[in-house]
């Protein structure tokens, strides 16, 4: 068991890998009455073709998702309910990349987490309530269908990407979630949810020593085989297609655009990576920048105007987005913006302030338990530690910033999703 | 946690709960104002419009470069309806000073500015800038208009309004579009200074600063603070029973793949002396949890759904279902939630069902103690409806429910009405 304190936070990540290589991350908050775990796999939507002894394997889309709603099957009933009987709060998960499940408690916490191992290592499906299933995500798919969130989002993935399968929405279709059986929840099951393949991260006012017991107790000891993965070929810098644009019930025009990133995928030059882009963001996008204070006060964008950093499943981009009357003119504001930094350079107090309200503004994960767990299972998957940002953001400089920006934020690179009122 | 309410200047209550757990802290300034359908679009803008620009920090590009400098605290404008009250103000939430090695006085830096948005809007000719309130009408507008953007919370409120057209709860939060399209700089600079006048004032802090050193703070900021004798007519009509012998039905129309229920119910008699713990409870057996009976019929055993569960309105006596289903699986899912409602009046509830609804409310109350933002929403609430104990002391009482008062509470409960937002027929073309 290792711990580190990081004075700069006043926090100590208590961290242990088990020899069945299960990465365990621990900050303890013992003032707190409530405790919260994930349990995650480093196996999301996208992750269709692998490769397992030797043999490429073929599976349908919405797998990982299907698995995560069943896995709350067990022999004795279902986790759901004796988490809750307990008066514990369980959840889960898919993305892209992982399937994640967590529970929030109050009391009971080595008991619950006891649960949450347990269902998660354990498989048990029947014909019959696999077949159950499909009418209720059946509903979430109609649901998602509905939200303009996601249909902006896996329009943007769509053109940003030619082949790789985080183009396709995470719990698949009606159609394809119809060839999924209870045989291949168990086959995935087996390939995905190993030791090697997971993690745990948990947040609270817990005993260390018991969480670590727990694991090793509950888990194979055994490595498992981590499944390589094929996400397609290679694809370029630039976008498959520049744009693409549809209609549903919404109020005025909502977009989201975006651009791919050579990610960085392990260890501390990820970190970096995510800091320069972080920081990048913030003074391209952020409430002070020049181009959203000026957008904003023209009319062109509302407080809905967002951006994001995201990694999963092996791939990294940039995206931001909001609501406005005009997209065109965002576009061309937009392009405006990046030859101008491209030119002039970025400001100099500008970036220090960038810098700060960062740091402050990462505090605030300290306060969502949730959140600090998901990036704890985020950087046990990507080999860093999260907690190190608040020192190495001092590391990153104006230089790494502006090349930042030159490198993966050029008009070239921005493809463009839309979506407009229905027109009557 | 160390706890302080105070009445700090007429008509200003100032409540403070010291606690080192948090990096971040938070501080809220909260306006009570009557919910109505005539003042609430301009209420909205008023805090809209007073984070634009002040007198010393005259724009965005000033007050967010000041907010970054003070390492990314945040003051948003805040619009929140509770009951028939609607509450405007800002909240700020911030690093603690503990966290930042060069940086001692976050939380004055912040009171000041807060106040100073509040007293001393940027102005002109001693109207508030018209360029920012034309602006913010704009996007208020958006906001409201965009209310149709997510379908459940849409359908939500469209039966709140058409159920409640005869009482204030019907208006939005925001108000209308036609009431925000014509409201004028002229119109707004004056209501902004009888709200101010009259409205009581709610001043929430948490974090790890002593009460002295906060009271002092607020009490600076708020000095120009002018105050009239007037005080508005604030509360919540609660209805018992609902209008008509059967529930009303009410639907709208929508290009959409997935219908949205929404049905709403009176909670009755129990809203005489309403037991705040015992009412949750009544509401996770019945719907709010995924032990509920909706989740475990309607979703589990049926498949009729993905999500179906219900919330209750302390503030107005008020219990509502939400469920997305496929159109034609309309009078199913109904028949359903109903019939659910009916075997919680009968006391079919099983011990497991009740000891795991009593310890999830319990939970919830204590992890409200856990998060600052919770904890400010909790004591506002408290404010204006109480009861005057706290979240640890609530959860003790969830424990303590009983299987007949869960029965006695369902049994006043009575249907209203019932909305659906269903997809729109292929026109001719």
């Amino acid at each position: 068991m290792q711990k580190e304190y990081f004075k700069n936070i006043d926090e100590t990540l208590i961290s242990e890998t088990l020899p069945n290589g299960l990465k365990i991350n621990i900050i303890q908050k013992s003032q707190f009455s409530k405790s919260f775990a994930m349990f995650a796999t480093n196996y999301g939507g996208a992750d269709r073709r692998f490769k397992l002894a030797g043999k490429w394997i073929d599976t349908p889309a919405g797998v990982a998702h299907y698995l995560e709603h069943k896995m709350f099957d067990m022999p004795e009933g279902n986790a759901l309910n004796v988490l809750s009987s307990r008066g514990a709060s369980p959840n889960a998960f898919t993305s892209s990349g992982i399937t994640a499940y967590h529970f929030e408690s109050t009391s009971m916490f080595d008991e619950n987490l006891r649960t949450l191992l347990g269902f998660v290592s354990t498989p048990y499906f029947t014909a019959e309530s696999v077949q159950k299933e499909q009418g209720i995500i059946g509903q979430e798919i109609r649901m998602v269908e509905d939200t303009p969130g996601y249909v902006l989002y896996y329009n943007l993935l769509k053109c940003l990407y030619s082949l790789n399968p985080v183009r396709d929405t995470v719990a698949g279709t009606v159609e394809s979630i119809a060839e999924i059986t209870h045989e291949t929840l168990y086959h995935c099951h087996k390939v995905f949810y190993n030791p090697s393949n997971m993690t745990l991260a948990v947040v609270g006012n817990v005993d260390p020593d018991k969480v670590i017991e727990a694991a090793r107790e509950l888990l194979p000891s055994e490595p498992g085989e981590v499944p390589e993965r094929d996400y397609g070929e290679k694809e370029t810098a630039f976008p498959h297609q520049n744009s693409l644009s549809t209609q549903m019930e919404v109020s005025a025009p909502q977009f989201l655009f975006g651009s791919k990133l050579i990610p960085e995928s392990k260890g501390e030059a990820r970190l970096r990576q995510m800091l320069t882009g972080e920081i990048a963001l913030r003074l391209l996008f952020g409430s002070s920048s020049p181009f959203y204070t000026r957008l904003y006060s023209s009319g062109l964008l509302n407080s809905s105007f967002e951006y994001e950093l995201d990694y999963t499943a092996g791939t990294a981009m940039i995206v931001a987005g909001g609501e406005s009357r005009n997209v065109d003119d965002v576009m061309t504001e937009l392009n405006a913006e990046i030859a101008k930094i491209a030119t002039g350079g970025l400001d100099k107090t500008l970036f220090e302030n960038a810098r700060k309200s960062y740091f402050g503004s990462q505090l605030r994960i300290f306060g969502s338990f949730s959140a600090l767990s998901q990036t704890l299972a985020d950087g046990a998957f990507a080999d860093y530690r999260p907690l190190d940002a608040f020192e190495e953001i001092n590391r990153i400089g104006l230089a790494d910033v502006q090349s930042f920006i030159a490198q993966n934020i050029s008009p070239e690179k921005l493809a463009l999703s839309v979506v407009s009122p229905v027109e009557r | 946690m160390n706890s302080l309410t105070e009445q700090i200047m007429p008509n200003v209550v100032l409540t403070c709960l010291q606690t080192a757990k948090f990096k971040t802290g938070c501080l809220s300034i909260n306006l009570l104002t009557p919910l109505n359908r005539e003042t609430a679009s301009k209420n909205a803008l008023i805090p809209m419009v007073l984070v634009r620009g002040t007198a010393t920090l005259p724009d965005m590009a000033a007050i967010s470069a000041r907010l970054d400098s003070l390492y990314g605290a945040r003051i948003k404008p805040v619009v929140r309806k509770k009951g028939e009250i609607q509450v405007i103000g800002l909240y700020a939430d911030f690093a603690d000073d503990a966290f930042i090695p060069e940086e001692r006085n976050i939380l004055e830096h912040i009171t000041e500015l807060m106040g100073e948005m509040l007293l001393m809007p940027k102005t002109r000719g001693g109207l508030l800038l018209k360029e920012y309130v034309e602006s913010e009408r704009e996007k208020l507008l958006e906001l409201i208009r965009g209310r149709i953007n997510d379908k459940r919370g849409y359908s939500i409120q469209r039966l709140f309004e058409l159920m409640c057209s005869m009482e204030d709860y019907s208006t939005d939060k925001l108000g209308s579009e036609t009431d925000a399209e014509s409201i004028t700089a002229n119109e707004l600079t004056r209501h902004y200074h009888d709200t101010l006048a009259v409205s009581p004032i709610e001043v929430f802090y948490c974090g790890s600063s002593e009460p002295s050193r906060v009271k002092a703070a607020v009490k600076a900021a708020l000095a120009s603070l002018t105050r009239s004798d007037e005080e508005p007519d604030l509360g919540t009509d609660i209805r018992m029973n609902s209008l008509e012998e059967n529930p009303r039905y009410f639907e709208d129309e929508l290009q959409i793949t997935q219908g949205k229920l929404a049905i709403g119910f009176r909670l009755g008699e129990c809203m005489d002396e309403p037991n705040a713990a015992a009412i949750r409870v009544f509401n996770s057996v019945f719907g709010g949890s995924v032990t509920s009976k909706l989740f475990m019929n309607v979703r589990e055993k049926l498949s009729l759904c993905y999500f179906a569960s219900s919330f209750v309105d302390m503030h107005k006596g008020i219990l509502a279902v939400s469920s997305g289903i496929e159109f034609d699986k309309y009078d199913d899912a109904l028949s359903e939630i109903l019939s659910q409602l009916e075997t919680v009046k009968n006391g079919d509830i099983s011990e497991h069902e009740l000891s795991s609804s009593k310890s999830s409310i319990a939970s919830d109350y204590r992890t409200i103690e856990d998060s600052p933002g919770a904890l400010e929403d909790f004591y506002l609430n408290q404010a204006l409806i109480g009861p005057a104990c706290s979240p640890s002391e609530l959860a003790a009482l969830a424990e303590d429910i009983t299987l007949e008062e869960v029965v006695q509470i369902a049994k006043g409960v009575e249907c209203d009405a019932i909305y659906f937002l269903r997809g729109a027929k292929e026109e001719d073309s």
